[in-house]
């Protein structure tokens, strides 16, 4: 794209399929593999 | 929902419910901000003085093509799935074991008034310490990873037990598929070479406390007794754990008060000093205090993070970078929706067992016996709060759901609402605000370094 560099293409919508294992204070750097 | 804002150069737009973010030029910034409520040609009218119709069509074509893909103006559709989320059983997950409610510091900003919690010195016996461990092992499910934080006061003062509830821990991991991550709050004061050793071969994680330049530090962090500077005491203890242990898997630890609203100066003094782990973060204090941060303050403090910002951007462009708590955003991995929703875990996932066994929702509620939730004889009585912190999430908050950073925050410290508005679904305003300016930070240095990419 010539005026747009998107630096993340997340999309979380797609986490609600595989999340919620709950497999995971000093949320935004934390680390979740099927996810 | 679009949050869109300049930073350091950078044109930045964050699609709040996708987590996608773009680095856009100008044309682009002025388009999203009319994109919903004008059809194209009625922002080519608007804008007609500044960029030429066929660029206009041009970038309203690639906007259109991202909301297509769904990472521009995404819609949130998440609150009933979190009221399913919610309704799941709750494992607990971590313990944070007050070790000693007592210290050899006199922190002036203690919320455990000087490590004494609001009432007695104690010590916590291993046989309180290893009943605490069976309660989370047989509260866990099928949970493998338990962490347990050795916290205080100062943990250091009760090492032997520390070091026996390791053995009970780590002797317990095999017969129940377990594994557990320990860590280590410490001032530092008692760290000698033995004490560093043990923390190396079993903490996962260590967190030094020290603020930063060596007048603010010993300003808020004195002694007991006048003896001496406990910058001087620490400092080097310090530098030599952070080397031994390859400069992972620790933080200097410092908090910043109204006293030092120049607190990045602090930051890049532990940074000069050779520390590559640091978090120094806002005091949370009641406004009666002379050091508590005001919301006047906020503006200063502002600019710090954005001088920060910079100076991180810089740093990390010339390879001797260094990571930043608050700073440190993951745009591309991260948790899921339902973790980033339901908030920090306390009062359900995670509790805090005081030296005599009782327990509370986390650290900062040790001593209000309103939260008082059981103890490590009887399990959790007061099943009536574990609910309550269960269902404290964005959702919950009228505060958060309109918010660009829920997806980073998930909701704020409950402790932080419960000290400010008297419950716990609410928001500490003045928190608020710096965190929204940190994250507008953080997704602004990821975009500077990706220009390298």
């Amino acid at each position: 794209m010539k005026h747009i560099k998107t630096i993340s293409n997340r999309v979380l919508k797609d986490t609600m399929k595989n999340g919620g294992c709950g497999e995971c204070c000093a949320v935004g750097n934390q680390s979740c593999k099927n996810n | 929902m679009i949050h869109q804002y300049k930073n350091n150069g950078y044109n930045i737009v964050l699609d709040v419910n996708s987590g996608s973010v773009h680095v856009v030029d100008d044309l682009v910034y002025d388009i999203i901000a009319l994109y919903e409520d004008h059809t194209i040609d009625e922002i080519v009218v608007e804008l007609e003085e500044k960029y030429s119709e066929r660029d206009m069509r041009e970038a309203y074509g690639e906007i259109s093509e991202l909301k297509e893909a769904g990472q521009l103006f995404t819609e949130d559709v998440y609150e009933p799935y979190i009221d399913s989320f919610k309704d799941r059983p709750t494992v607990v997950k971590a313990l944070c074991l007050h070790i000693a409610h007592d210290c050899n510091l006199a922190c002036k900003y203690c919320f455990a008034e000087e490590g004494e919690y609001h009432g007695r010195r104690a010590l916590m016996s291993y046989e309180v310490g290893k009943k605490a461990l069976d309660f989370l092992i047989a509260n866990s499910g099928s949970r493998r990873n338990l962490e347990v934080d050795f916290f205080g006061g100062e943990p250091t003062m009760n090492f032997e037990v520390v070091k026996q509830l390791v053995a009970y821990g780590r002797s317990q991991e095999e017969a129940h598929n377990k594994k557990f991550r320990f860590t280590l709050t410490t001032n530092g004061i008692l760290l000698n070479d033995e004490i560093m050793e043990f923390a190396n071969k079993e903490m996962s994680n260590v967190v030094l406390s020290i603020d930063g330049r060596k007048e603010i530090n010993d300003l808020m962090r004195p002694t007991r007794n006048d003896h001496g500077s406990s910058y001087d005491i620490i400092m080097p203890k310090f530098k030599k754990l952070a080397e031994m242990r390859n400069q992972n898997n620790y933080y200097v630890r410092g908090t910043f008060t109204h006293n030092n609203l120049d607190f990045s100066k602090d930051v890049l003094h532990l940074a000069d000093e050779g520390f590559e782990q640091i978090s120094v973060e806002p005091v949370v204090a009641q406004p009666t205090d002379s050091y508590a941060i005001r919301e006047e303050d906020i503006p200063v403090l502002c600019e710090q993070y954005d001088l920060l910002a910079k100076e991180l951007v810089k740093r990390k462009k010339a390879g001797n970078g260094f990571n930043f708590f608050h700073f440190m955003i993951d745009l591309t991995g991260g948790p899921c929706v339902a973790k980033r929703l339901s908030g920090c875990g306390s009062g359900c996932e995670y509790l805090a067992v005081t030296p005599w066994g009782d327990f509370y929702p986390c650290h900062q509620f040790v001593g209000n016996e309103e939260f008082l939730m059981g103890n490590v004889d009887e399990g959790i009585v007061r099943t009536d709060i574990r609910d309550m912190f269960k269902n404290c999430n964005v959702y919950s908050k009228e505060k958060c759901k309109n918010c660009f950073a829920k997806f980073y925050c998930s909701g704020g410290c409950a402790a932080n609402s419960y000290n400010f508005h008297g419950n716990i679904n609410d928001a500490y305003d003045v928190g608020c605000k710096l965190q929204q300016k940190r994250i507008e930070c953080a997704i602004m240095i990821k975009a500077a370094l990706a220009e390298n990419e």
